[in-house]
């Protein structure tokens, strides 16, 4: 088995024994569109509100699993055993990130139809809005991995990642509450600069995706 | 505050390349010196005890050996590879016993090993034998199927030495291995780690009699 499964897998099997993030992440989103339905008085939404409820319920329900994402490296020495291992560290990198990207789409197969049951009137627009939120995903995972690697080398990790992860998330939700406001819109979907937003969804996973393989190593120094 | 250091037992001789070599290693913490000028000089397949009382920097010492820890100043080689810039090229090559096992509190001791295992490269067919070789002889097999968590001290460290010497490192850091045995289990492990393993081994310890069982030399922190 390569690093890269083993420590893909060591991530899947110790959260599907423990079920330490995807319930309280669920359990957030759930509870942020009972929030909604109550706070806005509606029964339906469409368009830029129901987009603009979805993508950040999504966004903030990910911290949770975003905060505890390097949790056991640190505190039951995985890290020194990357350290110790004649392995590229980068794989740590590519490991977590699928992690999470597992993480996201798990939550987003409740939430999603859980949004859906709560507010839509049509589902028409879901099948593509998937494509939005899978490229969103992956973006979050590679920013998310990098600034939880950071956080967790401080001992203010719970307060610093949301605080410098967000601020690098903005493009991100432009582009998927872009996206996502034509294709959740009240007649159907409408593809008009569809292509556009997932471009950008892109380009900001391929910048991160990079930004993470090119910082991860020194990330793991002392 | 600048510490001091003795080598007892033998002069450092020129003569081959040395397992370890230290000249005038130095790590600080801040305005704290942690080590300070230390030098040794330790052949392949010697023994070398580190004695001190707490806080002198044992455990320091053995991270910047095994590459986990940048040191401040002075030269070190380890295996032939100058530290800290040639670490890339000795992992894998130690076998290191902290002070806290390095192991997945929510894996079983054998799902514990074959992550290290597939992390150092080891193939899977060879190394599951091995892993029940290990586990046999150190009386940890019955329970390698449990989770590390419900295991005692002794018996994690039992595993920890496993996963320290299950790819055959050449040289041992071991950081109070005997710490949490009792007489029976450090009989068990004795084959794996004690001075008749055949390694390079460096063992500290706060305890005298037990460090230097079988030591060659006896490097002492003040």
């Amino acid at each position: 088995m390569s690093p890269f499964s083993a420590l893909l897998r060591k991530d899947l099997r110790v959260e599907l024994r423990t079920l330490r993030s995807l319930p309280a992440m669920a359990l957030f989103a759930v509870s942020a569109f009972v929030i909604f339905r109550f706070g806005l008085d509606r029964t339906t939404l469409d368009g830029e509100l129901a987009a603009g409820v979805l993508v950040p319920t999504l966004l903030f329900a990910a911290l949770l699993a975003i905060n505890r994402l390097f949790v056991a490296e640190q505190e039951e020495g995985g890290f020194d055993l990357i350290r110790l291992a004649p392995i590229d560290r980068t794989v740590l990198f590519a490991a977590k990130a699928s992690a999470l990207v597992i993480y996201l789409v798990a939550l987003e197969l409740i939430a999603v139809p859980i949004f859906a049951l709560f507010f839509l009137n049509s589902v028409s627009g879901l099948l593509p809005f998937a494509l939005v939120l899978l490229l969103a995903n992956i973006g979050l995972a590679a920013t998310g991995t990098v600034i939880s690697t950071i956080a967790t080398m401080s001992s203010a990790r719970d307060l610093l990642a949301p605080l410098i992860l967000l601020p690098l998330l903005i493009p991100l939700v432009i582009a998927a509450a872009g996206a996502g406001e034509h294709l959740l819109a009240a007649g159907g979907p409408d593809y008009g600069g569809f292509g556009k937003w997932l471009a950008l969804l892109g380009l900001y996973d391929l910048v991160f995706l990079l930004v993470g393989y090119a910082t991860f190593d020194f990330l793991l120094e002392d | 505050m600048e510490r001091t250091v003795a080598v007892e037992s033998r002069p450092a001789s020129g003569a081959g390349e040395p397992a370890i070599e230290l000249r005038s290693l130095r790590r600080d913490f801040g305005d704290r010196t942690a080590l300070g000028g230390i030098s040794a000089r330790v052949e392949p397949g010697e023994n070398l005890a580190v004695l001190g009382p707490n806080g002198s920097g044992k455990s320091t010492l053995l991270r910047i050996l095994a590459g986990l820890l940048r040191p401040s100043g002075g030269e070190i080689a380890v295996l032939g590879c100058a530290l800290p810039k040639e670490t890339h090229l000795l992992r894998g090559r130690i076998g290191y016993l902290g002070h806290a096992p390095l192991l997945y509190r929510d894996l079983s001791p054998r799902e514990n090993l074959s992550l290290a295992a597939a992390l150092h490269g080891l193939d899977p067919a060879a190394s599951a034998s091995r892993i029940q070789s290990l586990l046999e002889g150190v009386g940890m097999a019955a329970r390698g199927g449990d989770r590390v968590a419900e295991l005692s001290t002794g018996m994690k460290q039992r595993v920890d030495i496993c996963r320290a010497v299950l790819h055959e490192p050449e040289l041992l850091l071991l950081d109070e291995p005997d710490a949490h045995l009792d007489t029976e289990a450090r009989a068990l492990v004795e084959p794996l780690i004690g001075a008749g393993s055949g390694r390079t081994r460096v063992v500290v310890s706060h305890d005298r009699e037990s460090a230097t069982a079988g030591a060659d030399l006896v490097l002492e922190l003040r």
